[in-house]
This record gives structure tokens, sequence and C-alpha cells, in this order.
């Protein structure tokens, strides 16, 4: 998680605001796609969809 | 003080050491793996400084990496913002690596470099990245022999970057101008590598070698409607015809349109067509690069211009650049392409961001660019004898003169002796070496030895002092990065002159048939007795036998195979190909008597 709040400080110090809202959306989909490739969390994932 | 840079994950990882500022190490990876540009992390490079210097990653005071992947992320969603929708293909193949991979990078990073070292922690400032455009700017002056120079950076892309300029005076490097993506001189010339079915980021070079064969009839084409080119060096290109923002091709349908021709399939004959159009992107790179450097000249006024980035390989632009820009002197990095980034990067560390002072200006300090790995007497005897080929052991001079009889009685030897290159070219430490006068040479090596298109020219290496005598080139080229004239009295009454087909490099055109191009061109190394004491020795026994002061020089390696890096490479190469005898130190193997 360190690494994507890295992400979006990085956008802030370069005054990259309208890349925000694409960022978080990428962020939250690249959790569920890891999350869903590697935990126990899967089910309960593919559930959401 | 060590520092080590690497470069890696897009293509051609490597990896640099230096300490106090003297560059001790650097490899790429593929040369280790086999795989040809291999863009994996750079863990065999990273071994082999580490082993080299004798020390532990734990060691290491920084180490620093070649470009920022945040700010290539950045250049990533906003190139999908700025075409959207246009473009979600290449942004669906390229998110699952960002997302799964790229953005954790710094770990991922860190994870790799412990399971080289696994007592290695990065502390506070100790993992550092580089902006890629910055590497290279480092790499081509902080190496160079001047103290001031004009930096000029040319690739694909970095991050943003494609195109930068930097004032480098002393130790500093001081940022001046850029060229952002997508408007590059680089994938302007990828483009058209692509369109000519050759591989991207790879083969830009067999453009060039091909483009002699051509004339340049679609040049009008190109600055018409594919480059805006403004007076100050700037450009733009045209992106109705590439895809490369927005698809998962280089070019568009509107680009085979315009040239009137579909993109050549990798496994279609090479036509005149095929010719041309190599030939006008060669010229037109040539144009762009002059009206940046003149541009350049004008504004700064300083007589050093130093040059990388993978266009920067582009010998005949570099020696175009010496001839007519207005800039007196002209030093090009050896490793221009992405391997020179680790060595940039490191010396970037040392120099502008821990502040110390270059203990030499007036050197270059790249050493031949010899600071890959060598082999000691035993590894070879230990492979000689797995092998179970006969071998003959020599004495250096007896050795030489023994190469050099077998050359000129039109033998191919294998030559490996010493460090090898770090960078693409062979510098006569891993060389496929022969007679440049036989005429049947340039035809033999490509279809016997390299199993490579009829078209590809070879380079001399010739000694440094007669370099003259036989090309119109008038400065030293020790890194083959610069292209000569052979002189019109070496040169043969053609009757048929201004033929340039393909059949046609096979006519003896010049006393050194074997390294003149259909244009009379040749990519020349110049070897002086300092700077490669060795090869030197070798070129000039075979001078004192034949009167000939250059030998032709490629690369030790097969098609699409990097250059060999080990004795077993070495003899793998020999016994796969028609190379007739194979000098390891001061072991020589024939095939004759296999």
């Amino acid at each position: 998680m360190g690494d994507l709040l890295d992400f979006l400080k990085f956008l802030k110090y370069r005054k990259r605001y309208w890349l925000w809202p694409l960022a978080l959306l990428l962020i939250i989909f690249g959790t569920l796609l890891v999350a869903a490739q590697s935990s126990a969390l899967a089910p309960f994932i593919y559930s959401l969809f | 003080m060590y520092v080590l840079g690497l470069s890696g994950y897009y293509h051609d990882s490597a990896a640099c050491l230096i300490k106090d500022g003297a560059i001790l190490a650097a490899a790429q990876e593929e040369r280790f793996t086999r795989i040809k540009n291999d863009a994996a992390f750079p863990q065999k490079s990273i071994e082999y400084c580490l082993a080299y210097a004798g020390i532990r990653l734990s060691d290491v005071d920084h180490i620093v990496f070649y470009e920022k992947p945040f700010l290539k992320f950045e250049r990533l969603l906003e190139t999908f913002l700025s075409s959207a929708p246009y473009g979600i293909r290449p942004f669906l193949k390229a998110m699952p690596i960002w997302l799964k991979e790229k953005l954790y990078f710094k770990k991922m990073l860190v994870n790799a470099l412990r399971r080289i070292d696994q007592e290695w922690r990065p502390g506070e400032g100790q993992l550092l990245f580089c902006k890629h455009h910055q590497s290279h700017a480092a790499s081509a002056f902080y190496a160079s022999p001047f103290s001031s120079a004009v930096i000029l950076t040319v690739d694909g892309v970095g991050e943003w970057e494609t195109t930068s300029v930097s004032i480098g005076a002393g130790h500093h490097i001081q940022p001046d101008c850029y060229i952002a993506f997508p408007h590059s001189l680089g994938l302007l010339y990828s483009a058209f590598t692509y369109h000519l079915g050759f591989k991207v980021n790879c083969d830009e070079y067999k453009v060039m070698g091909l483009a002699p064969y051509g004339k340049p009839v679609y040049l009008d084409i190109i600055f018409d409607e594919l480059v805006d080119m403004k007076s100050d060096g700037s450009f733009q290109l045209n992106m109705k015809y590439f895809n490369y923002t927005t698809g998962l091709t280089m070019t568009s349908k509107h680009f085979d349109v315009l040239i009137n021709a579909a993109r050549r399939h990798p496994d279609e004959p090479i036509s005149q067509k095929h010719m041309d159009i190599a030939a006008s992107i060669q010229t037109a790179a040539e144009q762009i690069m002059l009206k940046i450097t003149t541009a350049l000249y004008a504004k700064h006024r300083i007589e050093n211009l130093c040059l990388a980035g993978g266009v920067a390989l582009n010998c005949v632009v570099n020696s175009k650049i010496l001839k007519l820009s207005g800039f007196k002197n002209i030093w090009v990095q050896p490793a221009a392409g992405d391997a020179g980034g680790a060595l940039g990067a490191a010396l970037a560390v040392y120099h502008q961001y821990l502040d110390n002072k270059r203990l030499n200006t007036s050197q270059d300090r790249m050493q031949n660019s010899l600071l890959g790995p060598e082999c000691t007497t035993n590894q070879v005897l230990q492979a000689l004898n797995a092998s179970g080929l006969a071998y003959e052991k020599y004495e250096k001079r007896q050795l030489y003169s023994t190469i050099a009889s077998e050359i000129a009685g039109g033998k191919v030897v294998g030559y490996f002796n010493g460090r090898m290159e770090f960078g693409p070219r062979a510098l006569g430490a891993r060389s496929i070496l022969a007679d440049a006068r036989n005429p049947e040479m340039q035809s033999l090596l490509n279809q016997k030895i390299k199993f490579r298109e009829s078209f590809r020219p070879f380079a001399p290496a010739v000694l440094e002092e007669f370099a003259d005598d036989y090309f119109d080139l008038g400065v030293k080229s020790p890194y083959m990065l610069m292209v000569g004239d052979v002189r019109s009295d070496k040169r043969i009454a053609d009757q048929q002159q201004g033929e340039t087909n393909v059949p046609s490099i096979k006519r003896a055109r010049s006393v050194i048939p074997a390294v003149t191009h259909v244009d009379y061109s040749a990519r020349l190394q110049t070897v002086n007795a300092t700077d490669h004491p060795d090869f030197y020795q070798l070129i000039r026994t075979f001078f004192e036998l034949t009167g000939c002061p250059m030998l032709i020089n490629t690369s030790f390696n097969r098609m699409d195979e990097p250059i060999v890096c080990t004795p077993q490479d070495a003899l793998d190469c020999f016994l796969g190909t028609g190379i007739d005898i194979l000098v390891i130190s001061e072991f020589l193997v024939r095939k004759s008597a296999i």
C-alpha cells in the first residue's frame, strides 16, 4: 500500500490532480485483481461481480 | 565510495559499479542469460560487478535505478486520458503489469536486491532513482574527455522526454530544453523499422545498413506529412500516421497509404522500394539531427558535443554532425542505449547528487569500454578440456603471427581476449576477425558464420595511424561510432559506378572490399597502442605481414544472439558456425583438427 500512496503523493507533488480519479480507480481494481489471484478473499471478490 | 547503477525492466538490463568516481565494472544481463536484449532484473550483472570489486551489496553506498517509474506511469495515464476512448487496447495490456508489478517497483527492486545479499537493507537515501534522460546525459558527459559540453540525448522515450539538451560544465549538468512524448525521433525511426518488417527497439541498425542501397525518394513526404520541423531544431510528429499511443502497432493505416505500401512481412524478400524507404528515413534522421545540432551550436557556441540515447548509435548521423553542425569535437557514449543508463545513473549520483568533482576532465573514462567479465586461464582450460577439442598454446607474439598468417590465408578467426565490451559493439575482445582485402569475405561471413541478411556490411578495425590513409574521417573512432568514406585513391574504378543493389556489394569497389559499403562508406574502429595494446599488436602483426593495417571486426555471435561472454559460449559459437579458428586468450583451436 505504501507504494500506491507514494504514487498519489507523487501526483500531488506534480500537481496532476486530474489523474487522481483515474489513479484511485486503477488502484482499487488493481488491489482487487491482486487479492483475487492470491488470497482466500477470491470467492468474496468474485461474488461482487 | 561505491555506487551501483542499474537499468532494466524495459529492454537491455545492465549494471555498473563505480568506486570514488572511477568506473570499475559494467555488464549487460543478456551476455550472461544468453537472451538478446534481456530486460529482466540484472542479477547476474550485479553479481559480476560485486565480484569484480570483491565486495558485497551491503558495502555499496548508493544504488540507483536509471529511470523514474512513477513518472513513466504518469505518462501512461495522461496519454490514455488524452486519447480516450481510443488507446484502450494498449492501456488494458499495460495496466495489469503496472498494477501487479511496476507500481510496487521500489519493493520489487528491494526484494530482488535482497536475493543477492540477504543482509542488505536500504538505508535512508541509499536507493535512488534518476531520470532516464538524465542518466543518458550523465553517461555521455561524465565519461567524456570534455570539461564543458552541450549534451544531446535522443531515443524512443524515457519518462516523458524523447530528446533532451543539457549543458555540462565541470561536474554539473544543467538541463536546457527537451521534446516530449509522443514526438520522438527514435520512435519515428522505429516506426519505419516496423514498417520494413524488422524488430522495433532492436533492428534499427539494419535499416541504417540497408539505407545506402536505396534512394531517399520519400524524403519530401516525410517532411511534408510526418514531421513538422522548426528552425530551432524542435519538431512535432503528425500522430495521424502513428499508432504507438493508441494501438499495439507503430504505424497506422494512414501511414501505409502515405507510403503506398503495406508493412513488409519479416519473411518477405527486401525490394528496391524497401531500400528506398530505408534511405528516406535515414536521410530524414540525418537532417533532423543536423538541424538540432546546428541550432544548438548557434545557441550555445560551445565546441564540444556529447551524445547518448539509442539514436546516438546511428554512426552515419554522428559523422554528419561532426562534419556539418559546427561542433568541433564530438564524443558518443559507446553504450548509448539503455544499458548505458546504468552507468550514467551511477555517475549522476556520484557527481550531481553527492556533488563530487570529476578527477580528470581531459580523458575518456570508458577504458575502451572493456568493462565486462574476463576469465582465468583455469576457466579457459576447463572449457577446452571439457570440449575434448585439440588446442595449441602460444606465447603472445607467436600467437599474433599465427593468427595474422591464418587470416591472410583466408581463414576466419573467433577472437576472445580479456575483459568483454560494455555496449553493443565488439571492439576486439569478443570479435570475429577476417581479411578486409578478400572480396568474398562479406558474403562468406554473412551467410556461413553470422547467418544474417546478405545486405549487411562489415566494419574494419584499423590502426589509428593509418586510418587517414584509407578513410576520409579525420578523428579517432575507438568505439565504432563514426563512418568514414574510403579515400578515392583506395577505390577501384567501377564500370557500374552508382549501382547500389544488393548483389553489387559483392563487387570489389576498393582495395578493402569486405569493409566498403555500396556508397563507399565504412563504420570504422580506430585502434591505438595505448588504449588497446593487445588488439593493436594483433593488427600490427597482420600489417607487417600483408601491408594492410586493418581487419574485419564483427561481433562474436550468430544472428539474434548476444555476443559470447564465456569460453563455453565461444566454443558453442565456433562449433555451430563456419569459423575456422578459435582463439581464447593464449589458446588456439583449429576447426580442421576436429
